[in-house]
């Protein structure tokens, strides 16, 4: 293993685990019937929300060289799929990867 | 010490055809992949997903390393994009702490929490007694994981069989499957607002600032989510 590489493994593995640490001690002090908690539960649906829009609207890396409006046509379809399939997560997923790979090779 | 009856019922929770077991692993096929053309070592891949296992993280971490950042600008970047997990424990562990549950459990297993282990406990820890509940969640936690380093082995391998064309397509996967387990657990108004929000402001916010607005967006959203809710609830 090369001392660049392990320190940034160990670096990133740091940074995530921080937060979850720092929540399990904030929990301690939180009942699940106070409204801290409810707010929280609302952070943490939003955040969520908000990292997975950016991803799709703002990628970065590969996804980037996917146009826009694919990337919009292929979510708005596999959400699509996912009510059809009675919330299955596995086709909708499998789908995206099929449709966006056939996109990329012949388009 | 655990009672592995809880355990295995959490650990089965990954099967069957609502599983999110292939999304998962397709994401982590795609970061094995990654790694392994970014210079990686299988040992290094494998020692990324066991420690750190929250693939936006991964991705920054990779990005960061393609630029050249520096070890506190790889620290910032990953923790601005995972600072989510924050919410999320403080979400979900008062569910599951029983006093008669020892405290080591709840500080190890939180480095389960991730989008997949964390939707799953959200819908089904209602159907499990309190004082079980750790022991469902470890079960949860050790099925993802394990997937998820699976997969990033499995990723590593294929790496050489895989095209530029499938590789956007396993890129894609990630998305699509927290999209639609996000659109699944829209199920009251609290909820649902908090996440048509978040989607809203996130990207609104990337125009003030890139690497502040999960964080910014879904604070705003998420506080006003909660006020509306509970006038609603009222």
């Amino acid at each position: 293993m090369t001392g660049n590489i392990f320190f940034v493994i160990l670096v990133t593995s740091l940074a995530t685990f921080l937060s979850r640490f720092l929540g399990v001690v904030s929990s301690e002090n939180i009942k699940e019937t106070s409204k801290i908690f409810r707010w929280f539960n609302c952070l943490a649906y939003s955040t969520l929300a908000a990292l997975i829009a950016r991803i799709v609207i703002f990628p970065s890396g590969l996804l980037s060289e996917i146009d826009y409006l694919v990337r919009l046509i292929v979510i708005i379809l596999s959400i699509g799929l996912f009510f059809i399939t009675k919330k299955n997560l596995v086709y909708p997923t499998i789908f995206s990867a099929i449709i966006l790979t056939l996109f990329s090779s012949y388009l | 010490m655990i009672d592995s009856k809880y355990f295995f019922k959490g650990f089965a929770s990954i099967k069957g055809v609502g599983s999110p077991a292939i999304a998962l692993g397709a994401s982590f096929i795609a970061i094995g992949a990654l790694l392994k053309n970014i210079g990686f070592t299988i040992q290094e891949s494998l020692f990324s997903t066991f420690l750190t296992y929250a693939l936006p993280g991964s991705l920054v971490m990779a990005e960061s390393l393609i630029i050249g950042s520096s070890l506190i600008n790889i620290f910032i970047a990953v923790w601005l994009v995972n600072a989510r997990l924050y919410p999320m424990t403080v979400s979900l562990m008062p569910l599951l702490m029983h006093q008669t549950q020892p405290k080591w459990k709840y500080y190890l297993s939180c480095h389960f929490i991730a989008v997949s282990s964390w939707l799953i406990m959200k819908d089904n820890y209602e159907q499990i007694k309190k004082e079980a509940r750790i022991d469902f969640w470890i079960g949860i936690g050790t099925a993802t994981w394990s997937v998820a380093i699976f997969s990033t082995f499995i990723g590593y391998i294929a790496s050489d069989f895989l095209n530029r064309d499938m590789l956007i397509g396993l890129a894609i996967i990630n998305p699509i499957y927290f999209t639609c387990m996000m659109v699944g657990a829209m199920k009251t108004i609290k909820i649902s607002l908090s996440i048509i929000l978040g989607a809203i402001l996130g990207p609104a916010f990337y125009f003030i600032s890139p690497e502040w607005c999960i964080l910014f967006g879904g604070f705003v959203a998420g506080t006003i989510a909660f006020f509306i809710g509970e006038i609603n609830d009222r």
